[in-house]
């Protein structure tokens, strides 16, 4: 028998109520996972006693027949995620302390279904990044490495954290949190499965917002099945989210029949960007084959205003992060600096709680919302998204799903790109677009590079139609065959 | 549109965080490479366009009026740095 | 903004000649309801530090806005009492700054598309000219919470209680014209929002606060720069602080300087205005659509019931006062002034003549109120005991003099005035013979009265006086006139 930490969440659903281990055993497993892997700097927190309890707790209801979805599955937690009584510091300095009286709604389901959490993970601070190196608590390893290089490489951002942890089987499955890319592209970095949600479908409730018309809460795990099972026990509809989406959670595995014949695949050709690295172009064509070997019908589409969604993004992101961090001020909760008055107070908290990335953003947002550039700035990128979406709509007219490389690249060295933020902004050409029309992306393990490294391919969605994701990315996954695990080098 | 020294020093005071006197120039040049960057969208013709007021295609959804919440004073202020008997305390505010 | 006023209002003076003053104001009144705007925590006032917060009023990270459908009908509510457009489509904007009251940073508010538009009110000046003010805009937004400065040398408190309340901004356009139209302005908005429940209008508590902008300008001149005064809380400080304002302004003007664009705020010990020890730079709210909200909308049948709801508001109320009951224009504007005072009145006047009812209940019981300060609810003379001494008076049982004795004793003592008047043999003698009789006695004992009389005919009254003291005030004071005018030969 395989190792229980190999185990998809699947395989350990069946192995729970077949009785093939306990609970206990499951969550003991990768307890032990945790702690001799702390050189990738995963965890900000780890929560052993609260794990061994839950696990406990769902030996209990296994005996009684009384399984829930996710009874006993091992699963970090993104530090984004507001979790009661358990340090939560989303990346920062300026949470430091934070133990947050309420339960984010997105956990409280996953936790009502049975989900054990073994601790909260790194992540880029404030989920503003594509490598998690902006992290308060240093940079989370990628357990994968180039051929024959003992290089750190960088396990993609902002859920860095979350990717590592369930490449390098510490847990089954990690929560993540999505605004311009940070599931997809991280899972793509790190071989594993991600999707973000359509917006709306998961409550943002109880999650440290940044961007409040593109966050989305998603699962991360080593399988596309793994995913559509954590999604639905996240997803709901949320009277206390002004925003979440009033209809009913999809039987998401149901749905994966095997059977895409006839499904329209569209190929928007404005993401084939000038400087494609060669493999990744390569990689995309390998997946419209495999698409149409199981009898999908390949569009070419048009996405016209592709190029324009970087920086509408960089501006609408930045804008309401620069209003959604002003709480952030040492009066109520987290670090607090001295200063003579209330203003020094304010200054030198936050100059000394927010890192370098986080402190550019809020200023670069503060700047376009201010008064005589709010129209030319903000105002316009609106109007991108506008634009945007409407591109979208008018490709699924055409088409189904459109398929896509996740990220321009495999992992990329530690300190490799953090000297020039566009260069790190780059990194998202391939999902931010999928944020601005608030539609759904899923990135599938497609196989490794030359080097040895992960690559993904994404499937974008109609709004609410993760159901068909879940279908064509396994079909992918099957076809790209299961990705090895990667080798330890990490643990001691 | 670029910003200088003194701008950054403006909207830093707006964005509340203190930049050091030597990081201002630094912080202009981080800035303006950023703006320069998305002033990239000033190409597209968007005087058709309405900018997109809601990304779900929903109405705000409306809560009935009754006391669901509060009376948690000890929860409200158990986080804080300083603050004495149920209140905040912060340094003294002259208005 | 724009001034509806054509007309040259009045006028004050200055050493270069006459000066008008233009007021507009931004009332704030505080939304009647149980939870707050945005959370579900108690909107009610008074209670123990951050009890009445929740998790959303604390700007606690990950937290979320749901609207109060109720605030939302409050405010459609209060825009049709004012006669404006309403917009069933409006966007909640957040307006970004920085203070330890605002716990997130930004307050909630509404800026380019409010939920009420253009509307009107119309006001009764005293003298009885009426003025028509016109409204710009009405909006929702968040209250802010309460700092402490005086409680510690070096530290300010803050109680986030009233963070998160519901606030109507109503937002006037500058057609006041003297601190008098001010403050009618005020009292007549409060009448209205306190009939349609949707305020209580309580400026001491702080439910509804002013800020007023004052200008002045030569007659026919240009708008000159105006200044803001901050959150005045009663009528009589708007009226002091736009009196000390327009003369502050007129004097640097005639002085040879030039106002400066500042928010000010009103002393009220030394009743001046002052300049806000503010920071350097203006307010850059960085207004922009908040993403955790969606546009709000509602359909016209949402309005149409809301409609269908109102009450009988001042304007309407005082129109049928004067047709139905034949009541002058002040003295219908004085009863409708409150709804409680209108709906006493109604009572007391009910099947009887209204005309007595209302003199009645206007000179001699708000009268008495006023001088005790109490409320038309705190009257120790109820609706029905009023209405009984008006038809005692009107079927001849007792004169006016008597009338106001029992007001008296109801007051004072309680008691039905009909078995008060029983009981005291209060009852006006209206027995011609015996009245006749007395009048007799009094001129045949006073000749020397009756000479000078007919030479000076207003010393009648010296002889019903004594005709009056002669039946104990009980003798019909008409008819001992006329008996004695008729016997005197006058």
């Amino acid at each position: 028998m395989s190792k229980l930490t190999d185990l998809t969440i699947a395989e350990a659903r069946d192995g729970l109520k077949k009785k093939a281990f306990s609970a206990v055993e499951l969550t003991e497993a990768h307890i032990q996972s945790v702690e001799k892997a702390r050189a990738l700097n995963a965890f900000v927190t780890e929560t052993p006693a609260l794990a061994r309890a839950a696990a406990a707790e769902s030996d209990k209801r296994i005996a009684s027949g009384a399984m829930r979805p996710l009874e006993g599955i091992p699963m970090g937690i993104k530090d984004l995620f507001c979790t009661k009584d358990v340090l939560t510091t989303a990346g920062s300095h300026i949470l430091d302390g934070f133990k947050p009286p309420y339960e984010s709604t997105v956990t409280r389901n996953m936790f009502n279904d049975g989900a054990v959490m073994l601790g909260k993970l790194n992540m880029d601070e404030f989920a503003m990044g594509s490598s998690n190196e902006t992290s308060y608590y240093g940079p989370v390893i990628n357990p994968w490495r180039r051929k024959g290089s003992d290089t750190k490489l960088v396990p993609g951002g902002s859920s860095g954290g979350s990717s590592a942890s369930v490449a390098a089987r510490l847990v089954m499955g990690a929560t993540g949190t999505d605004t311009g890319g940070s599931i997809r592209q991280p899972a793509a970095v790190t071989g594993i499965a991600g999707i973000k949600p359509t917006y709306g479908r998961c409550s943002r409730w109880g999650i440290v917002a940044f961007a409040s018309s593109l966050d989305q809460a998603g699962p991360m795990a080593r399988t596309v099945r793994d995913c559509a099972i954590m999604l639905k026990s996240m997803a709901s509809h949320d009277p206390l989210d002004s925003t979440s989406v009033d209809l009913p959670v999809p039987d998401y595995e149901a749905a994966m029949t095997g059977n895409i014949k006839g499904l329209r695949v569209g190929i928007p050709k404005e993401y084939r960007i000038d400087g494609m690295p060669a493999e990744i172009e390569a990689l995309w064509q390998k997946g419209i084959a495999w698409l149409k070997d199981a009898g999908a019908e390949i569009v070419d589409v048009s996405l016209p205003h592709t190029k324009h969604a970087l920086p509408a993004y960089y501006i609408v992101a930045p804008a309401e992060a620069s209003s959604n961090l002003a709480r952030y001020d040492g009066v109520r909760f987290g670090l607090r600096v001295s200063g003579k008055d209330i203003t020094s107070m304010y200054e030198n908290t936050r100059a000394a709680g927010f890192g370098r990335e986080v402190q550019r953003r809020i200023l670069i947002g503060t700047y376009v919302l201010s008064a005589g550039y709010y129209d030319a700035y903000y105002i316009k990128a609106q109007k991108l998204r506008t634009l945007i979406a409407r591109d979208f709509e008018e490709a699924y007219a055409r088409c189904d799903v459109l398929l896509t490389p996740t990220a321009p690249g495999p992992a990329f060295g530690i300190g490799e790109k953090t000297d020039d933020p566009i260069s790190m902004y780059l990194n998202d050409v391939f999902t931010v677009t999928v944020n601005l029309a608030g539609l759904p992306g899923l990135s599938v393990p497609a196989g490794l590079n030359s080097e040895g490294l992960p690559l993904g391919l994404q499937l974008i969605g109609k709004a609410f139609d993760e159901s068909t994701l879940f279908r064509v990315g396994e079909v992918i996954e099957k076809a790209a065959g299961a990705t090895p695990r990667p080798q330890s080098w990490w643990e001691v | 549109m670029s910003v200088d020294k003194e701008t950054v020093r403006r909207v830093a005071r707006l964005a509340r965080i203190a930049v050091p006197e030597e990081r201002l120039v630094p912080m202009a040049g981080e800035l303006n490479r950023i703006l320069a960057w998305v002033e990239q969208l000033n190409a597209v013709d968007t005087s058709k366009v309405e900018p997109m007021t809601s990304v779900v295609k929903v109405s705000l959804q409306m809560r009935e009026d009754a006391v669901t919440d509060g009376s948690r004073a000890p929860e409200v202020v158990r986080n804080a740095p300083a603050g004495e008997d149920n209140y905040f305390a912060v340094p003294k505010v002259v208005e | 903004m724009v001034t509806t006023r054509t007309e040259t209002g009045p006028l004050i003076d200055g050493a270069t000649g006459k000066w008008e003053i233009v007021i507009g104001m931004e009332v704030h009144a505080q939304v009647l309801s149980k939870a707050k705007l945005f959370s579900g925590a108690s909107a009610e006032f008074g209670a123990d530090p951050n009890a009445h917060v929740s998790f959303i009023d604390a700007g606690m990270p990950g937290m979320l806005p749901v609207i109060n459908r109720f605030c939302v009908e409050q405010a459609v509510r209060t825009g049709l009492g004012l006669k404006a457009q309403i917009n069933n489509s409006s966007v909640f904007d957040r307006k970004n700054y920085f203070y330890p009251d605002l716990p997130s940073g930004y307050q909630i508010s509404q800026y380019k598309q409010p939920v009420v538009g253009e509307g009107i009110v119309l006001v009764d000046l005293p003298g009885g000219k009426t003025i028509e003010v016109g409204i710009e805009r009405l909006h929702l937004e968040q209250d802010a919470g309460k700092s402490l400065h005086d409680q510690h040398p070096d530290q300010s408190f803050v109680d986030l209680n009233r963070a998160g309340v519901a606030l109507m901004e109503i937002v006037s356009r500058p057609d006041l014209r003297s601190a008098e139209e001010a403050a009618a302005y005020l009292k007549k908005l409060r009448a209205i929002l306190r009939y349609l429940g949707t305020c209580d209008g309580n400026m001491e508590e702080g439910s509804m606060r002013a800020d007023v902008n004052v200008s002045v300008r030569k007659p026919g001149g240009p708008l000159g720069t105006r200044c803001e005064i901050k959150n005045v809380n009663s009528m009589r400080f708007v009226a002091q602080a736009v009196d000390y304002e327009a003369r502050r302004q007129v004097d640097i003007i005639e002085g040879g300087g030039t106002i400066k664009q500042e928010t000010r705020l009103f002393d009220s010990k030394k009743g001046e205005t002052r300049s806000m020890r503010s920071k350097e730079e203006a307010h850059d709210y960085r207004y922009f659509p908040d993403p955790d909200l969606l546009p709000l909308e509602f359909d016209d049948a949402f309005v149409a019931r809301i409609k269908a709801s109102l009450p009988e508001l001042p304007d309407d109320k005082k129109d049928r006062f004067m047709k139905d009951y034949g009541l002058g224009s002040y003295d219908a504007g004085v009863l409708v002034a409150e709804r409680e005072s209108a709906d006493f009145f109604e009572q007391v006047s009910r099947g009887r003549d209204a005309k007595l009812a209302a003199n009645w209940v206007i000179n001699e019981l708000f009268g008495r109120l006023n001088k005790e300060g109490k409320a038309v609810g705190e009257s120790p003379v109820s609706a029905a005991a009023m209405g009984s001494i008006v038809s005692l008076i009107s079927d001849g049982t007792i004169s006016g003099k008597i009338a106001k004795d029992v007001f008296e004793i109801v007051w004072t003592e309680g008691g039905d005035p009909a078995a008060i008047v029983e009981m005291r043999g209060m009852k006006q003698v209206t027995d011609m013979g015996a009245i006749e009789a007395a009048v007799d006695q009094v001129i045949a004992a006073n000749p020397q009265k009756v000479e000078q009389a007919k030479a000076k005919p207003s010393m009648a009254g010296w002889f019903v006086g004594q005709v009056m003291a002669a039946t104990g005030g009980k003798a019909n004071p008409q008819a001992v006139s006329e008996l004695v005018k008729k016997k005197l030969g006058i």
